[in-house]
């Protein structure tokens, strides 16, 4: 419960920040983990106080007339000016002088925010409907943005597909991010903790899911311990997994709920009903084409285009194999080894591999320390 | 100087009048009576309205709960998109020019109908079917998930019915271009023998403002839906990357009419509010020229400030920089409104009637609408509180504390004018109560969440700000009970409310100088041209119980000459 009395969060599908769940801004601001913070919430609250100064004289006086300037029996107007150069010209010179700064005060704070940093890391953004993708300088990817303290950052930003915007509040960021050209965030983050990230600009269905955190972590280390993944450690269907969540999870559930795309749980090995009336059997060949060429045949319900782009170029053979490694494994996860498993060497099947090892999925859900599930309850 | 008689067939209760001198469906149909036109529009944006605010109480039910339970995703979307684009384009621009200001305009210049009256029908007919395309998006099963902005390239991408609403929305263009155009002409040669530009009431100045925005910012928005329709069908690349576009192309294009769009809305409602703040203070309007610059100022640098909704877009920093400065100088003019609106009520005889009562909402709640343009502006931030719901409370304090409470102020103004009956007075204070306790409890929950950061257009959203869409969820609720009651009001008065006469709320501009409701000629005699804040002309005509021009009365029934009790 926080201070407004709001429940606590029964799971979602959209990953909490620990710090946010107890909300820790004071009541107009979020947590203040920026640089930036400090000035925005500055300003804020002297516009906030110059506009309650003008606000209670407009209403005070508006009270005070209506109360001492009201209509009695056979008593009219009293004769007054209706017109004043010298009052009028000064309240609309005194407001103006007051806008004058507060006009300089927001130019000079955005400046803060948009001249580059000389020294700023580049994490490369890739948003797409409605997935978010972090590419860091040492080729690290991950769902989530993980920063370290005191590091400023610069975000080169593209979209696969529409208009999407970064918003981190804590951070007083914002940046539009607009397909087919890059545009840039800077962030200067001083705190250590877990903030929101979401998408505000308005994307299609799944716009309001959109959302992520962004860690900010004490050290380097931590950082890369975080991010790092090597695939060769892993068996197929957990580089699958981790794949699926950055690249998929944004329209394809895996419980079954309805999403922009089909559910994915149970499809393996069964007949889907394609547009057309024509059915088609789930194997490796459709979940290929249908990464690579989503329009090429379209499960009835989710026309009359597909609304997946495509992965070709994005993603390589392999990391197809692993996508379907992890869907077969959706289906039967009896048959798989589990997360812990050590990939062979050589390129052993997973039947023989599972057989060795079975392992109930439930048990190992919540222990994936790389926070790349999604949990879709 | 007129005889009782003549008092009571010119300025009494007429029996007949526009809304009975011909019968059936066809007369209302084809008339080119701008009183009736007037009605036909007030019918059709209240319809509009209802419509729209259906959708907006679906909104709030679903947003009730953080976690999506009413609606899903695609639907809500729907929903917010048809509240956004019927009440912007059917409802809110035509609701006070093409609603009341065609009742009203005519008659303020003492002239029997607007320059062009055909062209004022095919306007209306326009209106409906704009508003058909726009509406035939939902019926045919298709949708709309676009956002009222249509922003590009989700606009060319989605399957929904684009092409239908921005049709729909193109053709609102022309019906809101054939009344802008009108109204200018009829304000440029249709004034009374010796009404100077200084002598209109400030109403006809925030519509001539209006109507100079709505003739050159709309056609803009046309080219713009008709690029968009080619993109879309053509796959001709001028939004959409995919095809060789910008979409920050489209952007400016929509904003460079949305913008002035914006001052479409509220210019007309501060005309409104001019005027009924005059009246029920019994004083002339301080500042008149003030006033009356500031409307076409506003109207004038409206036109330079639309890249400020874009200050996260991607547009230069010097470029944002600009748009920063010119979208602060809007603001002198608002306020100079608003102390000029304060200071005429100052020494007057202030009675808190219903449209009073609403007038003085307004200056409260555009007050917080427009102040809160200040934390907008401003750069730094903007750029947190851009597309937060801060955005969405600020817009809705102007558009509906701010247009929505002085078209409703301003209809229970003119209504005893249009059907000749008076409403109750308590009834309407009770729903204007209701109204802005109903708002501020809608909208002012979403400056908290919007500043603490909760985006806009999301169907689900982080449990922190729940509390605060609750509220939010019951403020409207309160404000559609309060609308409601408003129109009972209103409705049962235009059928059973008790007759009256003229001029009841002694109002000094020349459509008052009618009968109620007016002749279908609108004034049977020569108007007498008096100011339109020139209350102390007025004597009060205890027979008809109205206030007339001191000239129609005999000698011996006038009261003694006071001194002129203003000093001008």
């Amino acid at each position: 419960m926080n201070l407004f009395g709001t429940p606590m969060l029964a799971q979602s599908d959209i990953p909490m920040p620990e710090s946010a769940k107890v909300h820790s801004g004071s009541y107009w601001f979020p947590d203040q983990a920026s640089a930036f913070a400090p000035n925005y919430d500055f300003l804020y609250m002297a516009i906030l106080w110059i506009s309650v100064v003008f606000f209670a004289l407009i209403v005070g006086f508006m009270i005070y007339f209506c109360i001492k300037y009201r209509r009695r029996e056979g008593v009219g107007p009293e004769p007054s000016s209706s017109h004043n150069t010298a009052i009028e010209i000064f309240w609309s010179v005194i407001p103006s002088i007051i806008l004058v700064w507060i006009f300089y005060a927001g130019a000079r704070d955005y400046f803060d925010m948009r001249v580059p940093f000389d020294d700023a890391e580049e994490i490369y953004v890739t948003a797409n409907q409605f997935n978010w993708k972090f590419v860091y300088p040492d080729g690290d990817v991950s769902k989530e943005l993980h920063l370290v303290v005191n590091r400023p950052v610069k975000l080169i930003m593209q979209s696969e597909d529409v208009l999407h915007g970064m918003f981190i509040p804590a951070f007083r960021q914002k940046m539009d991010i607009v397909p087919g050209r890059y545009t840039y965030a800077y962030l200067a983050p001083n705190r250590v903790g877990e903030y929101r990230l979401a998408c505000t600009e308005y994307c299609g269905e799944g716009h309001s899911r959109m959302r992520t955190i962004c860690q900010v972590h004490t050290t380097e280390e931590d950082r890369k311990n975080t991010t790092k993944w090597e695939n060769e450690k892993h068996v197929g269907w957990v580089n699958g997994e981790r794949l699926f969540s950055i690249n998929c999870s944004g329209c394809h559930s895996i419980d079954g709920g309805v999403k922009t795309g089909p559910a994915l749980n149970t499809i393996w090995g069964e007949k889907e009903k394609l547009i057309g009336g024509e059915e088609i059997m789930v194997d490796e060949n459709y979940v290929r084409e249908s990464i690579l060429e989503p329009n090429a045949k379209i499960v009835e319900g989710y026309g009359p285009v597909s609304k997946m782009n495509s992965f070709q170029g994005k993603l390589n053979d392999k990391e197809i194999g692993y996508l379907i490694d992890y869907i077969r494994y959706l289906k039967e996860p009896d048959k798989f080894p589990g997360r812990d498993a050590q990939a062979e060497p050589t390129t052993a099947t997973a039947e023989e591999a599972g057989t060795a090892k079975p392992e109930k999925p439930a048990e190992t859900e919540n222990s994936i320390d790389t926070k790349t599930e999604d949990q879709d309850n | 100087m007129a005889t009782a008689a003549e008092r009571k067939k010119l300025f009494g209760h007429a029996e007949n009048n526009y809304l009975n001198c011909t019968k059936g469906i066809k007369s209302w149909m084809f008339t080119v009576d701008h009183k009736r036109i007037g009605v036909m529009y007030l019918i059709g944006v209240t319809t509009a309205l209802f419509l729209a605010g259906v959708f907006a109480l679906v909104l709030r039910s679903q947003l009730w709960s953080y976690d999506n339970t009413l609606l899903t995703d695609k639907m809500y979307n729907q929903m917010f998109t048809l509240h956004g684009a019927v009440m912007v384009f059917a409802f809110i621009i035509p609701s006070i020019p093409a609603a009341l200001g065609n009742f009203v305009l005519p008659m303020m210049l003492g002239a029997k109908d607007v320059a062009f009256p055909r062209l004022n029908l095919a306007s209306f007919y326009l209106w409906i079917f704009g508003t058909g395309f726009l509406l035939f998006a939902i019926l045919s099963g298709k949708g709309l998930d676009t956002g009222w902005t249509f922003y590009t390239p989700y606009s060319i991408r989605t399957d929904t019915g684009v092409i239908y609403a921005t049709f729909g929305a193109f053709i609102l263009g022309f019906s809101s271009i054939f009344t802008g155009l009108n109204f200018l002409v009829t304000v440029n040669t249709m004034r009374a023998p010796g009404q100077g530009w200084f002598k209109m009431p400030l109403f006809l100045w925030g519509l001539y403002s209006t109507s100079i925005i709505q003739v050159l910012a709309t056609p803009v928005l046309g080219i713009t839906l008709l690029l968009l329709i080619a993109e879309k069908t053509m796959h001709i690349g001028i939004f959409d990357p995919k095809y060789g576009g910008d979409p920050v192309l489209f952007q400016h294009f929509f904003w460079f009419y949305s913008h002035p769009a914006v001052y479409i809305m509220i210019l007309p409602g501060m005309g409104v509010i001019s005027e009924l703040i005059a009246v029920y203070s019994q004083k002339k309007v301080f500042g008149y020229s003030f006033i009356a610059f500031s409307s076409v100022a506003i109207a004038l640098l409206g036109f330079l400030v639309w890249g400020h909704h874009m200050f996260t877009s991607g547009q230069s920093v010097v470029v944002t920089l600009i748009f920063s400065a010119i979208t602060f100088t809007v603001a002198i003019p608002s306020a100079v409104k608003v102390f000029n609106w304060l200071a005429t009520m100052y020494k007057g005889s202030i009675a808190l009637t219903t449209p009073m009562c609403y007038a003085l909402s307004f200056i409260f709640l555009f007050g917080i609408g427009g102040l809160t343009g200040l934390f907008l502006g401003a750069l730094s931030t903007d750029i947190h509180l851009h597309d937060t719901y801060f955005v969405v409370a600020h817009f809705h304090f102007v558009m509906v504390g701010g247009t929505l409470t002085a078209l409703l102020g301003g209809v229970f103004h003119w209504w005893p004018k249009m059907f000749g009956r008076m409403y109750n007075d308590m009834l309407g204070r009770v729903s204007c109560l209701l109204v802005f306790l109903g708002f501020n409890l809608t909208f002012f929950p979403q400056f908290v969440m919007g500043a603490r950061g909760m985006p806009r257009r999301y169907a689900s959203y982080d449990p922190e700000f729940q509390i605060f869409h609750q509220w939010s969820t019951i403020g409207a609720f309160v404000l559609g009970v309060g609308i409601l009651l408003g129109f009972g009001v209103l409705v049962y008065a235009a059928f059973k409310g008790p007759k009256i006469s003229g001029n009841p709320f002694g109002a000094a501009s020349l459509e008052w100088q009618s009968s109620s409701p007016p002749d279908f000629h609108n004034f049977i005699h020569k108007p007498i041209l008096c100011d339109p804040y020139d209350f102390g002309a007025l004597v009060y005509d205890e027979e008809l119980d109205t206030y007339i021009h001191r000239e129609f009365m005999e000698p011996s029934e006038q009261p003694e000459m006071e001194p002129e009790p203003q000093v001008h």
